[in-house]
């Protein structure tokens, strides 16, 4: 939106140099976690461990990937609650429906 | 055009023209579409989640791991081939080069985009090429992926008094069928979720080169058709972790 703007402002289209920086960061910490991901699929036994740590670095890759790739860390507060808010309950429920699955199906 | 129409009715709030949340019709329709993907998505989640562990783990040590109908199998026995290597146990690794193939081709869609707020032409038909690319690559290593467990092991294992090689929807030779039938599922949804978008990435691609974009002003489109295509890649970073790692 902002470029279309400053296009219209100055009249005519002028060639900017690409700004991909930050593009370039999000990619290295992504590979970072996963490569890290790696290390400890390959190194730690400890299960209850490996899963947390799963998890939780899931969520630093999603974080990641939405904040900066789908660019919602610079959209307005409205919109990041109306997207943030529904997932939170949704995590909420899976680790509920997970965590109870057992007595669900009930096998053991 | 829609920045005109935020210039002109910032005097009346309620005159009409004024995008809601500062985002397009469009970007907003395609957030509220991914919510109710992730919907969809977290529903088969929950399901693998509450299948599997309604089965009882592996608990013996790595090294003597068979397969059994009994257990849930170890992902890292059963995803551990890699092409040109037949025989060679190297668990995750082909799997890895797979989410750095997702995770390169979401970049060059962010550069894409990128290149869009530039209203650079040449540079969005290289990355969007770029892009589309990455996604053939992504099916191509998912269509391998699955022909491997759906021909199986060497070695196969006794499924209903047979001995029976790889995996189906009714028979499975590393685990409990169900293994296999979410596998096939939910990389399957998602695997049209790529394939939907390497469709769109390839309509903006053309659009691009006949200069639609250039003629109606700006190069939203690829920023609409981005949001789902980073949408896909994060669905995999979660397929990944459930299915590959844990």
């Amino acid at each position: 939106m902002s470029s279309t703007e400053n296009i219209e402002q100055s009249g005519a289209i002028v060639a900017q140099k690409p700004d991909t920086k930050a593009i370039w960061v999000t990619f290295w910490i992504l590979l970072g976690v996963t490569a890290l991901e790696f290390l400890i699929a390959f190194t730690s036994d400890s299960k209850p461990f490996r899963i947390i740590t799963f998890v939780l670095l899931t969520f630093v890759k999603a974080y990641f990937i939405v904040a900066n790739f789908m660019h919602l860390k610079h959209e307005v507060k409205t919109l990041i609650w109306s997207v943030v808010l529904p997932t939170t309950f949704i995590v909420w429920l899976v680790i509920a429906l997970i965590y109870e699955g057992g007595s669900i199906l009930g096998s053991h | 055009m829609a920045s005109h129409s935020i210039s002109t009715s910032n005097t009346n709030l309620w005159g009409g023209g004024v995008e809601p949340m500062k985002a397009s019709y469009g970007k907003l329709m395609m957030w509220f579409f991914l919510m109710s993907d992730t919907f969809t998505f977290s529903a088969l989640l929950i399901t693998y989640g509450l299948i599997r562990y309604s089965h009882p783990a592996y608990g013996g040590s790595l090294d003597h791991a068979v397969f059994s109908q009994e257990y849930w199998p170890l992902p890292d026995m059963v995803f551990n081939g890699i092409p040109f290597l037949h025989g060679v146990h190297l668990p995750l690794v082909f799997v890895g080069i797979m989410t750095f193939i997702l995770i390169m081709s979401s970049v060059t869609m962010v550069l894409a985009v990128e290149a869009g707020h530039r209203m650079d032409r040449e540079d969005v038909q290289k990355w969007m090429l770029w892009t589309i690319l990455g996604g053939i690559a992504f099916l191509s290593c998912q269509a391998w992926e699955w022909t491997h467990l759906i021909v199986g092991s060497e070695e196969g294992t006794m499924v209903d008094g047979k001995i029976f090689y790889g995996a189906n929807l009714v028979r499975n030779e590393y685990g409990p069928p169900a293994f296999a039938d979410l596998f096939f599922f939910i990389t399957g949804f998602h695997g049209t979720h790529v394939l939907s978008g390497v469709l769109l990435n390839i309509i903006i691609f053309y659009n691009t080169t006949v200069g639609v974009y250039d003629r109606t002003g700006h190069y939203e489109m690829v920023e609409k058709v981005g949001l789902y295509w980073h949408f896909v890649d994060l669905v995999w970073v979660f397929v990944f972790t459930f299915f590959y790692l844990i």
